[in-house]
């Protein structure tokens, strides 16, 4: 499979190396190496979820009880998170790591994948969302920290999409 | 069976606890009681109480977390309940007030008159869908009797456990609640920074004035 095994170390180290202990996820096919890893890691806690709007609730109740957590969705996912986004983590000023993958761009061959990546920057905008995408090895760890403050500082939800430069390796 | 009443019969218990509630008619009940700091009400977001109450749950495990929820919230998460089971944390006590309607947003009227009711009104029965999603343990109780040992097996208790408490669509006797939103948000988190003490050092609740004295033994020692 060319999901990126390296780059997923990457993300998920810089995951890791900014205090997250605590992981709610769903899966897609970009996302299964990161998923692996918190799963194999005793240090991580990974939250398997029903629902992607479940994982904002579980998020704001480790802020509550001082862990520090990201969510690992893909598009749809963060669509379908909208109403806990918005009730909870804006409404209640919860700091809320989202790593998206960010699919249906240049270079999508699933014609199902091609409606919601062409929306997700515009809600992200329109909800005043900070976010930035990981398209470079170099940038996913100073990135990563950044965000992670900003999150923090802000006291809000940032979205890091991680893009297909970076996460997907064409087979040669 | 009246929610006021469950509430009463369990507030003592909740002290050390994290307690994260839904908005509306149970979050104005339990504030009428007396507020605390470790008391979170959940003001939107229908459903999500029992997510947040993971999310504590997992990263505080010696700490005990009871999420008070409603019909018409649970059944706006229903897959939360399978996160919940396959989470499988102990220290979790999920209260459910089923009162059949949508009660606090509009569905209830004074005197009880449900005029927009959940489809528990109609036999979809919650405890058995927790069951069924995996909880260790979950039952539906009646009688205020039943609830109370119910409620404090299950703070006592060391697993997973779901009570559902039918209720009647009464309204609160006020809604107004003197704590702002974020005032509840920044104290909670606060008063969870603060380690629980041993539960068995805790006092045990006043029990409910009763014409009849009970028989059940439960009940009986836990007065002694």
């Amino acid at each position: 499979m060319p999901v990126s095994v390296a780059n997923s170390q990457l993300v998920y180290d810089a995951m890791k190396g900014v205090g997250v202990t605590l992981v709610s996820a769903l899966p897609e096919t970009w996302l299964v190496h990161l998923i692996r890893m918190a799963d194999e890691d005793p240090d991580m806690t990974l939250v398997r979820l029903a629902k992607e709007e479940e994982g904002v609730g579980i998020s704001a109740g480790a802020h509550f009880a001082g862990v520090k957590s990201a969510m690992l969705m893909q598009n749809h996912g963060f669509l379908q998170a909208i109403n806990g986004i918005v009730g909870v983590s804006l409404l209640y000023k919860i700091p809320l790591l989202m790593l998206i993958t960010d699919r249906g761009g240049f270079g999508e061959k699933d014609p199902w994948q091609t409606e919601g990546g062409k929306h997700t920057r515009p809600v992200l905008d329109a909800l005043h969302i900070a976010h930035d995408d990981l398209t470079r090895p170099d940038d996913v760890q100073p990135t990563m920290a950044k965000a992670m403050t900003l999150a923090q500082s802000s006291l809000s939800p940032v979205a890091l999409l991680l893009n297909r430069d970076l996460m997907w390796e064409e087979p040669r | 069976m009246k929610r006021i009443d469950c509430l009463k019969a369990i507030y003592p218990e909740l002290e050390d606890c994290a307690v994260v509630t839904i908005m509306g008619a149970v979050a104005a009940e339990l504030y009428s009681l007396g507020h605390r700091a470790n008391f979170f009400y959940l003001e939107h977001a229908m459903g999500l109480a029992s997510s947040i109450g993971l999310g504590i749950a997992l990263a505080q495990p010696g700490r005990k977390v009871v999420v008070i929820d409603g019909d018409g919230s649970v059944l706006m998460n229903l897959g939360g309940l399978t996160t919940l089971a396959r989470s499988r944390p102990k220290n979790l006590v999920h209260l459910i007030f089923d009162n059949e309607t949508l009660l606090s947003v509009g569905g209830g009227a004074p005197g009880g008159y449900k005029w927009f009711t959940t489809a528990t009104s109609t036999g979809t029965d919650l405890a058995g869908i927790a069951r069924a999603a995996g909880f260790p343990k979950a039952q539906t109780v009646r009688e205020l009797d039943d609830f109370e040992e119910a409620a404090l097996d299950a703070l006592d208790g060391g697993e997973l456990s779901c009570i559902v408490a039918k209720v009647e669509a009464e309204m609160p006797k006020s809604f107004l609640m003197d704590v702002h939103m974020l005032e509840n948000r920044f104290e909670f988190p606060r008063a969870l920074q603060q380690p629980p003490r041993d539960r068995a050092a805790l006092r045990r609740p006043t029990r409910i004035a009763k014409e009849q004295p009970t028989t059940i033994p439960a009940l009986k020692s836990r007065e002694e």
